[in-house]
């Protein structure tokens, strides 16, 4: 940036210096001294964005790559998956591809990553570790095939699944080293056995329902954290200084107790052997037998969350309401408006960057949440974020992690940019 | 290995005190070999009925060291050429893959001593117990519990593993494990596939579905707990009327917390802890004499009394006391109509499998 104000500035200097070169050596000292002064600045934040290169960005990139880029099957059978290149899913491959298989089986065997090949293969085609094993155990007994016989033959022979095209159209896609499938199974789609799209079977379709309801409860997030956060934003911000700084304090409470320990105090107030059921039955309006279910569905999951959620609804709404003269309602009103007309026509308009900041705030926090939903909402109060945690930790599957992420991340910047048009960027104010 | 408590508590005592007999032993023998386990109290179960006892028979001296069940550190020592752990207690699937990797040596069952009646260890130790490289040592069930404060007296108690499934016979939460492992197996069992065909069922597509449709039964009444202690906590909790645990967990919190809970062993599903020994040790045939040594029917009945899991041979059952051999998944009775567990099922069909189980609960 430095540069480009130092052309923009030359050629001024240039004629002003022939009208007098004392006054030029002046500004190209004092200049140099504020450059000096602006790297130095610059220098103090180097540790900051050297930090989060490293431990933010790096790492992002790699795992957002992840998402589309896969290339330990084509680094694992090279040959296989270059033949392969020419096979259009018609039928079984050419034989060229079994006498490639065969010939890498054997290499990886040798230098011993057959284990994890068998095991990355085992995600997408059940049965694909033993097949592999087992291939590499009969291969070495008979390594080609007899005079008069094909690999094909030699293959098929020792598991029959190598005469199947379904394991060899899979084989292909994953042979592909820039792919799309972990986005198709964010989705719940996945390619057939022709290299077709197609819908996943009903049983394995979970992302879309949960992208779904992650949606539509954060909404519902937002909707609740405003009606409630609104009123005290208002009366913090009207009350006098002493009353307001209190309440602040009351909001500002549950941020500094540790999250856990908010969430285990739901715990231990909504299950069902917890104190609003016990009170609910000790004053008779519910059954003991039939006390509520409150905790570990998604009723538990939107209660808990609204709560941890307020504060980011109440700072941006308070901060903004605090700017808002008092004078504003009373001269509507000594304009004749009755008091719900001028808190309509004059105040609400006047607090929309602090809601617009609140929601959007609020929305795209709730969007990735993982360790409320996690700990309250039992199975059906799950949010898309427990799948991602899934693949992580589980099943090792990260493409498809990352891929979930990757969908994320981009609706929450489609979210954002929708946001800024219809209420334009500026005015989103966060306090 | 699901346990890590302790049955009796005055083990511990004694093991502080073992670590110092071994030290004093090593300056009078040379030999000395290395039992790696899983560590905790089950470790301290096999100090006391091999480990010691061998020390004194043989004068060698057998330290005990603790890994996790993971068979990394004994891959790198076989490829490095440097074996420090003897004889290492693996699980059963373990066994089979370091086998098929050739990590282990070869044990032959004829060479563990015969029962005290002759029958050939070949035949006294339990179908399937037994493999090339591997000599089983305990054996611990999956199986389910009820809370016995949900039932009144006179009142019909559950039996069979369908009376798990049944919510309309025996109404009450369900605790299940939040895996498919396992549990479809139990599904498929409660809706009748006898043990021996469950995983050639579970092969094909209408056998998931029909464990599937037998889980949607109790779905709506199910507590999915994660770890074994939830699955004690949420028994002794009142959470739910029934779980299934492991029957290690559920017998140490009877014992010992006096938790009024009652096995069911109908269709349990057992699992195996293995001796081998890794490739290439120094001390290869005094590790064949301890696994010998600890294959001895009488040393297996002593573990028992140190944790509550079972000796994997008919003739150690009979010496175990009758009020233990109650509470171990061999003892006839319980045994009757048992799944053996098939780690290798899994290893193939796991990632599919578990994927489905955990979309089928998010819904």
């Amino acid at each position: 940036m430095s540069s480009t104000v130092i052309r923009s500035v030359s050629p001024a200097v240039t004629l002003e210096s022939e009208a007098s070169p004392l006054d030029s050596s002046l500004k190209r000292r004092l200049r140099r001294t504020t450059r000096r002064h602006r790297l130095r600045a610059f220098a103090l934040t180097l540790p900051l964005l050297a930090f989060i290169l490293l431990f933010f960005a790096l790492p992002l990139v790699d795992m957002m790559a992840r998402s589309f880029y896969d290339p330990r099957v084509a680094n694992t059978l090279p040959e296989t998956v270059a033949v392969l290149e020419d096979w259009e899913f018609e039928g079984l491959p050419p034989e060229a591809a079994y006498a490639a298989v065969t010939r890498e089986i054997l290499e990886r065997q040798e230098d011993g990553s057959l284990g994890s090949l068998a095991l990355q293969l085992n995600h997408e085609i059940a049965g694909a570790r033993t097949l592999l094993l087992r291939t590499a155990k009969g291969l070495e007994e008979t390594p080609s095939p007899a005079v008069g016989s094909s690999y094909q033959e030699l293959l098929t022979s020792i598991h029959r699944q190598w005469g199947e095209q379904d394991f060899w159209s899979t084989l292909k896609i994953m042979g592909n080293s820039f792919t799309l499938r972990h986005y198709l199974a964010a989705f719940d789609q996945r390619y057939d056995a022709n290299g077709e799209i197609v819908a996943r079977p009903d049983y394995e379709q979970v992302h879309v329902m949960l992208f779904g309801r992650t949606l539509w409860a954060s909404a519902l997030i937002v909707v609740l954290t405003l009606l409630l956060g609104f009123p005290i934003a208002y009366h913090i911000a009207n009350s006098p200084p002493k009353v307001g700084n209190l309440l602040l304090i009351l909001v500002l409470l549950p941020f500094w107790t540790a999250l856990l320990v908010r969430t285990a105090a739901w715990i231990v107030l909504l299950q069902q052997q917890g104190v609003l059921n016990d009170l609910l039955v000790a004053l008779g309006l519910v059954a003991d037998e039939a006390r509520l279910r409150m905790m570990h569905n998604m009723t538990g999951t939107i209660v808990a969350m609204t709560h941890i959620m307020l504060p980011f609804m109440v700072l941006p709404l308070y901060s903004v309401m605090k700017s808002i003269p008092p004078v504003h309602m009373r001269a509507a009103a000594s304009l004749g408006a009755p008091p719900f007309l001028a808190f309509i026509r004059v105040y609400l308009p006047q607090t929309k960057p602090g809601i617009a900041a609140g929601c959007i705030l609020v929305f795209i926090l709730c969007i990735g949440y993982y360790i409320t939903p996690a700990l309250v909402g039992g199975r059906t109060g799950q949010f898309i974020s427990s799948f991602v945690a899934y693949h992580i930790q589980q099943s090792l599957n990260w493409g498809l992690a990352a891929a979930l992420s990757g969908v994320i991340l981009v609706t929450v910047l489609l979210l954002y940019t929708l946001y800024s048009r219809l209420f334009g960027g500026d005015s989103i104010r966060l306090g | 290995m699901p346990i890590t408590r302790h049955r009796t508590t005055r083990a511990v005592a004694l093991a502080a005190g073992a670590t110092t007999l071994f030290a004093v032993a090593a300056t009078a023998s040379a030999q000395s070999i290395t039992v790696v386990s899983g560590g905790g109290a089950y470790s301290q179960s096999q100090i006391e009925a091999y480990h010691k006892p061998f020390a004194a028979e043989t004068g060698a001296t057998v330290n005990s060291a603790d890994y996790n069940f993971d068979l990394g550190p004994i891959r790198a020592q076989v490829e490095a050429g440097n074996v420090h752990w003897d004889v290492a207690d693996v699980e059963e699937h373990q066994a089979i893959r370091g086998c098929a990797e050739g990590l282990f040596e070869k044990i032959d069952i004829s060479d563990m001593p015969a029962a005290a009646d002759g029958t050939p260890a070949e035949e006294d130790f339990i179908e399937g117990t037994f493999s090339e490289c591997a000599i089983g040592t305990i054996l611990f069930s999956t199986i389910y519990a009820y809370d016995e404060r949900q039932f009144s007296d006179g009142q019909e108690r559950p039996t069979t593993l369908a009376d798990f499934f049944d919510v309309e016979k025996f109404p009450g939460r369900r605790g299940l494990q939040s895996k498919g492992q396992g549990t479809l197996e139990f599904a498929l069992m409660a809706d009748g596939v006898p043990p021996e065909e469950v995983y050639d069922v579970l092969s094909t597509e209408e056998g998931m579905n029909r464990a599937f449709s037998m889980l949607e039964r109790v779905k709506d009444d199910a507590v999915w707990w994660d770890t074994g202690a939830q699955s004690v906590q949420i028994l002794a909790d009142g959470e739910v009327a029934m779980t299934i645990s492991w029957n290690g967990r559920i017998q140490t919190a009877i014992d010992e917390e006096q938790l009024p809970a009652k096995i069911v062993w109908d269709n349990q599903m057992w699992m195996l802890n293995m001796w081998s020994i890794p490739k290439g040790g120094a001390n290869v045939d005094l590790a064949r004499d301890f696994i010998a040594f600890a294959s001895r029917p009488e040393n297996m009945a002593e573990q028992t009394k140190h944790i509550p899991y079972a000796p994997v041979r008919q003739s150690a059952l009979e010496l175990v006391p009758e009020e233990i051999a109650r509470t171990l998944p061999t003892y006839p009775e319980n045994f009757a109509n048992a799944l053996k567990f098939d780690a290798s099922w899994w290893a193939d069909y796991g990632d599919q499998t578990e994927n489905r189980f955990t979309s089928w609960l998010a819904r």
